[in-house]
């Protein structure tokens, strides 16, 4: 079975529940392929003897007909994650050697139900970056590309490696995390599904923390079954995260029925922005229609505060970052600074944290520094959270409206090259998440699908935001629109 | 708003991240374009408006307060770059 590597999460379940294979054999085909993949750099950590060991112990569960939701099936796992005895650094020098002694709530839970994980995945530093052009490990590598051109083109970011090696059939689906766009984003680059579940869903214990009133973990699947299969495993009330929603867990999967007749479907004319690229417009007003074919009721909505998400997202997030990084000091894990003969301690935490962070890490921390500094914290951060409650409730008046779900581009371009955004500012690579970032300020569910390829044949992808705890019904909508818009396209294999 | 060199090495101090002086102009200048870029927000009318706490309106969960877990002390300093004798090492820190 040549094929096994181009199956999902759903073909592969029903496949190792008939015996048609083994979770033993799927997952050395996965290892082999990771192993011919070393042009990608998407898997940074490999955990062959772990994803044996519980190939192995999957198989005997499913022998016993105990076989529950992702058994056998092998995926791979973003470094943000913390995984027992296993390195997890967030892509960053400063958590060097870091071997955790616990494991994350999520992938545990993905455990649980029997995963495999074949290892972990490059990622932009910290979260931090939209292009994994600031990890440790090097970049990871799209394996899209732009027809003969052999350019090496941005997974996107920041979750590069999850992207990339979900596009590659690498692992049958992964991890992610999002912080402004860090799911939907990569996906979108890399013409897969991604979804972010609404704040509070998956517990964040255990993943390290970038914004910790933003950061949601999520699944990034080949299609919105399997995002759906995933993101039911992912998702639990967690007494060790004290933001995580105490609600019960829908199964998300027969939510799909694909019937969306007499849902409304809103259009906000604010991400509609100067010099959008012909090709978003067009993929826009095809998927809208798609949409009302379906049955779904159009509208145009406004969501007026939509300018104001960005500068809000970059007080905010590099505030909560400054603090959550102030963790890395050189005492309790990974890297310490070598001292000179009297330096002491401002001279060790000062060293290691210059040595141990990359140039986009420190320019947030210091950043958050700053708008959280005296004089400027009502100036910066408490109007930067002002403004964050008027973004929310834009929201809130569009639902309460009887909107049930917003549809909008994933991201204004296609993946870009490596290196392209180089001598570009700051600023202008944070504009990749002017579309998704809103969605984390709000704490809402949204989900980027791809559906159609630009003119030079990369994927382009649309983002559906929906209600608070809708996943269900929010899954069910970007299934019809899956269905509708019939996306298939794969990246020619050239690694 | 303009940041000086002086400012970009006082934040830097602050989040205890050693900046060499001769990467302070362009330390400054980023700085600067990245404040510029969040000024926009001065022209939000918040009037009345709470800062946010939490996006999603909940309270906080009680738990009784119960030692639940401890008595790992290896496994605390297992990661430690230096640890001694049960416990975490540093320079010297009082004189």
């Amino acid at each position: 079975m040549s094929d096994l590597t181009k199956m999902t999460l759903a073909g592969a379940r029903d496949a190792l529940r008939k015996g048609e294979t083994t979770s033993v054999e799927l997952t050395g085909t996965f290892l082999k392929e990771i192993e011919g993949a070393g042009a990608l750099n998407a898997f940074v950590h490999h955990t062959p003897e772990i994803a044996i060991e519980q190939a192995k112990s999957a198989d005997e569960r499913i022998a016993r007909g105990d076989a529950p939701a992702m058994c056998g099936l092998p995926i791979g796992i973003k470094d943000l994650f913390c995984t027992k005895g296993v390195p997890s650094q967030a892509a960053s020098a400063i958590l060097n050697g870091f071997k955790p002694e616990y494991e994350s709530t999520v992938s545990q839970n993905l455990f649980d139900v029997g995963a495999v994980m074949l290892g972990k995945l490059n990622m932009d530093e910290f979260a931090m970056g939209s292009s994994n052009e600031t990890s440790v490990y090097g970049n990871a590598v799209n394996p899209w590309r732009r027809g003969a051109d052999d350019t090496d083109l941005t997974p996107g970011g920041s979750s590069g490696g999850s992207a990339s090696a979900v596009a590659a059939d690498l692992c049958l689906a992964a991890t992610g995390t999002d912080t402004g766009g860090s799911i939907r984003q990569p996906a979108a680059f890399t013409g897969i599904t991604g979804i972010k579940p609404t704040y509070g869903r998956c517990s964040r214990w255990g993943t390290i923390a970038f914004a910790s009133s933003l950061d949601q973990a999520g699944p990034m699947t080949k299609d919105v079954r399997d995002a759906a299969i995933m993101l039911e495993a992912m998702c639990s009330y967690d007494e060790k995260d004290s933001t995580s929603a105490d609600l019960p867990v829908p199964n998300f999967e027969a939510m799909l029925t694909g019937d969306i007749k007499g849902k409304t479907i809103g259009i906000p004319k604010e991400y509609r922005m100067d010099g959008m690229p012909d090709e978003i417009e067009k993929l826009w007003a095809d998927g809208t229609a798609m949409l009302k074919d379906s049955g779904a009721k159009i509208v145009d909505i406004s969501l007026p505060h939509t300018q104001y998400a960005l500068p809000a997202y970059y007080v905010i997030a590099p505030a909560e970052a400054s603090s959550n990084l102030a963790r890395y000091d050189g005492v309790r894990y990974g890297h310490r600074a070598t001292l000179e003969a009297g330096e002491g301690i401002t001279e060790m935490y000062e060293k290691t944290r210059a040595e141990g962070f990359g140039p986009e890490v420190q320019r947030r921390v210091m950043v958050g520094t700053y708008v959280l500094s005296a004089g400027f914290y009502d100036a910066y951060y408490n109007r930067a959270r002002r403004v964050r409650a008027l973004i929310k409730k834009d929201f809130d008046d569009v639902f309460a409206a009887g909107v049930d779900a917003i549809l909008t581009p994933a991201t204004p371009s296609s993946a870009f090259g490596i290196g392209e955004m180089k001598d570009a500012d700051p600023v202008q690579m944070y504009m990749n998440d002017v579309f998704t970032v809103t969605v984390n300020l709000a704490g809402l569910p949204g989900i980027a699908v791809p559906t159609g390829l630009d003119s030079k044949g990369l994927p382009l992808a649309l983002q559906l935001i929906g209600k608070p705890w809708e996943e269900g019904d929010l899954l069910n909508t970007a299934y019809a629109l899956e269905q509708a818009a019939g996306f298939v396209a794969k990246p020619a294999k050239w690694w | 708003m303009s940041i000086d060199e002086k400012t970009a090495a006082r934040v830097a101090k602050l989040a205890r991240i050693k900046v060499e002086p001769e990467a302070l102009p362009a330390l400054a200048q980023e700085f600067t374009n990245i404040l510029g870029f969040i000024e926009q927000l001065n022209e939000v009318d918040v009037e009345g408006v709470e800062p946010m706490t939490s996006v999603t309106p909940q309270r906080l969960k009680r738990r009784v307060d119960l030692v639940t877990d401890g008595d790992q002390p290896e496994k605390v300093l297992e990661n430690a770059p230096d640890a001694r004798e049960g416990f975490f090492a540093v320079p010297k820190v009082v004189e």
